[in-house]
């Protein structure tokens, strides 16, 4: 049986672009897995990824990952983002205007590891870009550079906020390669937040289906998506 | 052009440093916490801030004036515990300067904060890194045109400061009485020849300062489209 690494339970109050609704969810996610949220924009999606990663607090709930508590609202536990060891990967990138892509890793790492972040600049196929500013880099490269410092600092989960949803298909298909690559080399369990059918079908191995705060359905990609409704 | 006039340029320009260089230390954990915190009473110290910004220097100079007199508690308290006082003194026109001139440094850092995206406070807060390190690395050096405007709008603006200096420090030469206010003494004086060089200077000084200021904005905007 597959060892739970994150389980979550929480409720959050969120405003949505179809009013206030209660984020109400359940989830459990294994260690080294690769789980997705799906769903439609404004349904709470990105508040889940912010509440693990620690950057909004939830109303009430737990969140435990391996056997550390990282968020109790009964017990009053709450970490801050800084002492939870994950990546995050934003929707808009969040990449810094002021450092180039090699100050990135450098300010992302925890240690003077000058080969960790060879590794990534290999893998990402960034290495001729390392004096480039993130306004001289394309939207691809833009993306890889947003993942590559997420990985930097060799977090124990992965969150990826729709990290493909701005970019060209064909550039798209590339950068899903290289995110299943990195996975399976970094071994990070990884939750991805996406509204595109084929792109949870190709990554991720089991998917939350989340609508109007609450988890509708859930289980493998293939038995999902294979009803009428997504067909 | 006799020591007289150098000298009050003199204090104008330490005036308008140690102004500047005060407040640029104080408002950037202003404007920090008037960006960032949840602190739903921020606003009354937002609007406190900002009085200067619409009441009469006059005004707040009168009150400073109180408040430094010996006759009142707080001058009373500097001059009995600490043989301080402030009214008619370099210190005290730098205490009405740092008060008058706050908006203008913590409203532009402010500024600067508020346009930046969360997501890179956040996206450092998620790598690992403190306030102070976020704070340092990734939000001050992508405010830098913010910075500079604070910088030489509190700076030129202290310079051309009349009415708070005048109810406060009145106009001693060689310790309160600065560039504007000896424009205005030279004119009563009908002294105009000599109203005429500081008045030339400030005209000059104000207008390079403000060169400088839309010079590195434009740069800057320059940088950030490559």
């Amino acid at each position: 049986m597959e060892k739970i690494l994150i389980d979550l339970q929480v409720k959050k109050a969120i405003h949505t672009s179809g009013g206030n609704e209660i984020l109400d969810v359940k989830i459990q996610i294994p260690q080294f897995g690769f789980v997705t949220v799906f769903g439609k924009s404004g349904v709470g999606k990105t508040t889940l990824l912010r509440i693990i990663a620690g950057l909004t607090r939830p109303d009430s709930g737990y969140l435990i990952v391996g056997d550390e508590v990282w968020f109790d609202s009964i017990k009053k536990i709450n970490r801050k983002p800084q002492e939870r060891n994950i990546g995050f990967v934003f929707q808009d990138y969040a990449l810094f205007p002021n450092m180039t892509l090699k100050e990135h890793l450098l300010y992302a790492r925890p240690q003077k590891e000058k080969k960790y972040v060879s590794e990534l600049l290999d893998l990402f196929h960034l290495r001729g870009l390392c004096e480039k500013k993130p306004g001289k880099l394309s939207g691809g490269q833009q993306q890889r550079l947003a993942v590559a410092r997420a990985l930097a600092r060799k977090p124990q989960i992965l969150l990826l906020d729709e990290p493909l949803s701005a970019i060209d298909s064909e550039t798209r298909t590339m950068l899903q390669s290289e995110i299943i690559q990195a996975h399976k080399t970094f071994h990070a369990t990884t939750l991805l937040v996406s509204h595109d059918v084929s792109e949870v079908s190709r990554l991720s191995d089991f998917v939350y289906v989340i609508d109007k705060g609450t988890i509708i359905s859930q289980g493998r990609p293939a038995d999902i998506f294979n009803k009428p409704v997504y067909s | 052009m006799d020591v007289a006039f150098f000298q009050t340029f003199w204090i104008s320009i330490k005036l308008a440093t140690l102004t500047t260089i005060i407040l640029f230390c104080t408002g950037i954990p202003i404007a920090y916490f008037l960006t960032y915190s949840a602190f739903r009473a921020k606003i009354i110290l937002q609007a406190l801030i900002s009085v200067p910004l619409v009441l009469p220097p006059s005004v707040l100079g009168f009150y400073l004036l109180i408040a430094f007199s010996p006759n009142y508690f707080f001058g009373h308290f500097l001059d009995r515990y600490f043989d301080v006082r402030l009214a008619f003194s370099f210190a005290g026109i730098l205490i009405g300067s740092i008060i008058f001139n706050l908006p203008f440094m913590v409203n532009s850092i402010q500024s600067g904060l508020s346009n930046l995206p969360v997501s890179l406070k956040d996206a450092s807060y998620t790598l690992g890194k403190s306030r102070m390190t976020t704070l340092f690395r990734v939000l001050l050096p992508n405010i830098k045109p913010a910075l500079f405007t604070g910088i030489f709008l509190t700076f030129a603006h202290t310079l051309g400061e009349f009415g708070v200096i005048l109810m406060i420090g009145g106009n001693i030469p060689g310790k309160t009485r600065v560039a504007s206010i000896a424009v205005y003494d030279e004119v009563q004086a009908l002294n105009f020849d000599t109203a005429n060089k500081y008045s030339v200077f400030l005209l000059l000084f104000s207008f390079f300062i403000l060169l400088v200021v839309y010079s590195v904005n434009r740069e800057f905007l320059k940088w950030k489209r490559f």
